[in-house]
């Protein structure tokens, strides 16, 4: 079965950030696969994400999302993949504060035809996930930024899970969240995720939510980096 | 979905976007506001006479002698004959002639010396007559009839007397042949309307005991008899004159300019408003050019607004992006946000200036003489309107850029 990631010899520098720069060998997360990536603040987990994600192109080797080398796609192209077949979770300030939850749920689908598709009655799914994710209903037309953190986070994962992407990253989404509500959200997230199919990229730098994952990464065993963190 | 989200956005900051809308709203009324002054102006100014081909005075400037015989402004440096006028009456050319005779006052206001035929001849925007609100023409010597501005300020009405004043800044009055005012004028938005019109011959019966601007001492003719003696007026300040046809204009003209028992100027009251517009255009331009420069300087404002909200934007750039947005998406998001800004302000300026307009027309009026038309928004203040949207847009580009390059140097990490 085709791996939902898979990075081969990939080597990328920043340009003008003080030189920093990382390879990565190898590193794989298979399909329906849960693999949370550890590594402390600065060891290069958001430039790995970036690459991940299309958002920078690699220097060298491949960085291979389901059947496609984002290598060989143009920027735009790119892009459009991203919105196609991610979903991505922050840390935290994950919404548009000013737009509705709603319409902080559907943005991905805005540039992404066949995940729209894939998502049916966009209107109707969005209401599914909110409630799946224990959220009221009239949240939905509520301003994002007047929900608490965790709320938030929960609507994060339901604009990530809209329209079932088969890859879910998510950049220390528990951060912001106490020990309690974190529980709580990593059983919605991996619900959910397990519910629509899709593989779950998770970095965090807290080894207590190892236990939820199919497989645990240290990110210095895959990654070698030079430089300033990034 | 984009324009509602830019929106939101917009209303997320409500506050510096409320200023930057108002300056921006401001300086398109002040816009605006300053070409319908110049546009009203003109439009009155060339509303003032119409159907009239030459006006004959003595010779002076052109633009001179249209300010003083049309528009009240300035003095006639001097007379014409009434032998000269009677010559140029009897020229095959003209269909009608009707003389004018300036100098005195009443109150603030001047006296016009002339004719019934005024009342007749005397046409404004486009054709339209003069007509009565009350009363009627100069049927006696000592008859008036003012112009509803005169009637207005005064608070006079038909029947009230009233004395003129010699000259127009005098303490000297013709107190001894007082009028009565026969008939008050409808508004014309012309000088008609701070005119007070009496006969020629009533500005030679005050002026009988009178000998080289000086009232002769000791010396006062009772009106009956002024009322038998011989008024035919010996000199005029100007006539306005109507030809059989357009094409006798420039005879009538050449022949009138080339008089030999006086010198005269006739003028074509179009050419000589021209001629004035040429005079007054290079402050009409100053004019245009600063109020362009607030409008300028209110976008440069809403740049700045743009590029000092953008640091605080980044994570929000960074979320776009990470949905799937190109970074040209990110830039038509901020074109888009100064293209709303600048197209609220351009509307709320519209309304603020229309909203001026409307206390302050009658005003202008009233003071100058003006007419501001509150006409719906015709295709040249639009094409303003749009102008104004597009300089936005464009002027919006440098800090979009800016957010473009930003955005695609942060990735999905945000380092502010």
């Amino acid at each position: 079965m085709t791996d939902a990631l898979f990075l081969d010899d990939v080597t990328f520098a920043w340009p003008g950030r003080g030189g920093f720069a990382l390879s990565c060998p190898s590193f794989r997360v298979g399909a329906g696969e849960s693999v949370l990536l550890l590594g402390a603040s600065g060891s290069g987990k958001s430039t790995l994400l970036s690459l991940v994600c299309g958002i920078v192109a690699a220097d060298r080797g491949q960085v291979r999302v389901g059947d496609t080398d984002l290598g060989s796609l143009r920027p735009g192209a790119r892009d459009r993949f991203r919105a196609e077949r991610i979903g991505v979770i922050f840390q935290q300030f994950n919404l548009l504060p000013y737009a509705s939850v709603a319409d902080n749920i559907l943005l991905p689908l805005r540039f992404a035809p066949e995940r729209r598709r894939q998502a049916g009655d966009a209107q109707a799914e969005a209401r599914r996930l909110v409630r799946a994710l224990g959220l009221p209903p009239a949240a939905l037309h509520q301003r994002a930024g007047t929900l608490s953190v965790g709320q938030q986070q929960r609507v994060a994962v339901a604009r990530a899970l809209i329209g079932r992407p088969p890859l879910i990253v998510a950049d220390e989404p528990t951060s912001a969240l106490d020990a309690a509500t974190q529980d709580g959200f990593l059983g919605l997230l991996f619900d959910q995720s397990a519910a629509a199919g899709s593989s779950l990229l998770m970095v965090s730098h807290d080894e207590r939510v190892a236990p939820r994952f199919d497989r645990v990464v240290r990110i210095e065993n895959v990654v070698t980096r030079q430089g300033q963190a990034a | 979905m984009i324009l509602r989200l830019a929106w939101a956005s917009l209303m997320a900051r409500a506050l510096t976007v409320a200023m930057t809308v108002l300056a921006i709203a401001l300086s398109v009324a002040l816009f605006l506001g300053v070409e319908k002054v110049r546009t009203g102006a003109r439009a009155s100014f060339a509303d003032t006479i119409s159907g009239t081909d030459l006006i004959v005075g003595a010779r002076s400037g052109a633009v001179q002698l249209l300010l003083y015989s049309v528009f009240r402004i300035g003095n006639a440096t001097n007379n014409l004959t009434w032998e000269s006028y009677q010559d140029i009456a009897k020229r095959p050319e003209v269909d009608w002639i009707v003389p004018i005779s300036l100098g005195d006052s009443h109150r603030q206001f001047r006296v016009m010396g002339t004719t019934d035929e005024f009342f007749d001849r005397y046409k404004y925007r486009g054709g339209r007559a003069l007509a009565f609100d009350d009363g009627h023409g100069l049927d006696d010597l000592y008859d008036a009839v003012i112009g509803a501005d005169v009637a207005r300020t005064l608070g006079y009405g038909v029947g009230d007397a009233i004395v003129v004043s010699h000259g127009l800044a005098s303490f000297t009055d013709h107190a001894d042949q007082p009028f009565r005012v026969a008939g008050i004028l409808a508004k014309t938005g012309t000088p008609v309307d701070r005119t007070v019109i009496v006969s020629l011959e009533a500005i030679e019966a005050i002026h009988v005991d009178w000998q080289s601007g000086a009232k002769i001492p000791g010396h006062t003719t009772p009106v009956e008899a002024i009322r038998t003696m011989d008024l035919t007026p010996t000199g005029i300040t100007a006539a306005l004159v109507g030809t059989k046809s357009r094409l006798q204009v420039f005879n009538l003209q050449r022949w009138i300019n080339q008089y030999r028992a006086e010198p005269l100027l006739a003028i074509l009251p179009g050419v000589a408003l021209a001629e004035l517009w040429r005079i007054v255009g290079v402050a009409e331009q100053a004019l245009i050019a600063v109020s362009a420069m607030v409008v300028v300087t209110a976008l440069l404002g809403m740049m700045a607004m743009i590029f000092a909200s953008l640091n605080e934007r980044r994570r929000e750039m960074a979320i776009w992006r990470a949905m799937g947005a190109r970074p040209g998406t990110i830039l038509a998001l901020l074109v888009l946000e100064a293209a709303i800004m600048a197209a609220v302000g351009a509307v709320l300026g519209m309304l603020l200036l229309y909203a001026g307009l409307a206390v302050a027309q009658p005003i202008v009026d009233s003071a100058f003489g003006i007419w501001l038309p509150l006409a719906a928004p015709d295709l040249r203040e639009l094409a303003t309107l749009g102008a104004v949207i597009g300089a936005a847009a464009l002027a919006s580009l440098l800090p979009a850029l800016r957010a473009y390059r930003m955005s695609l140097a942060d990735g999905m990490m945000v380092r502010t």
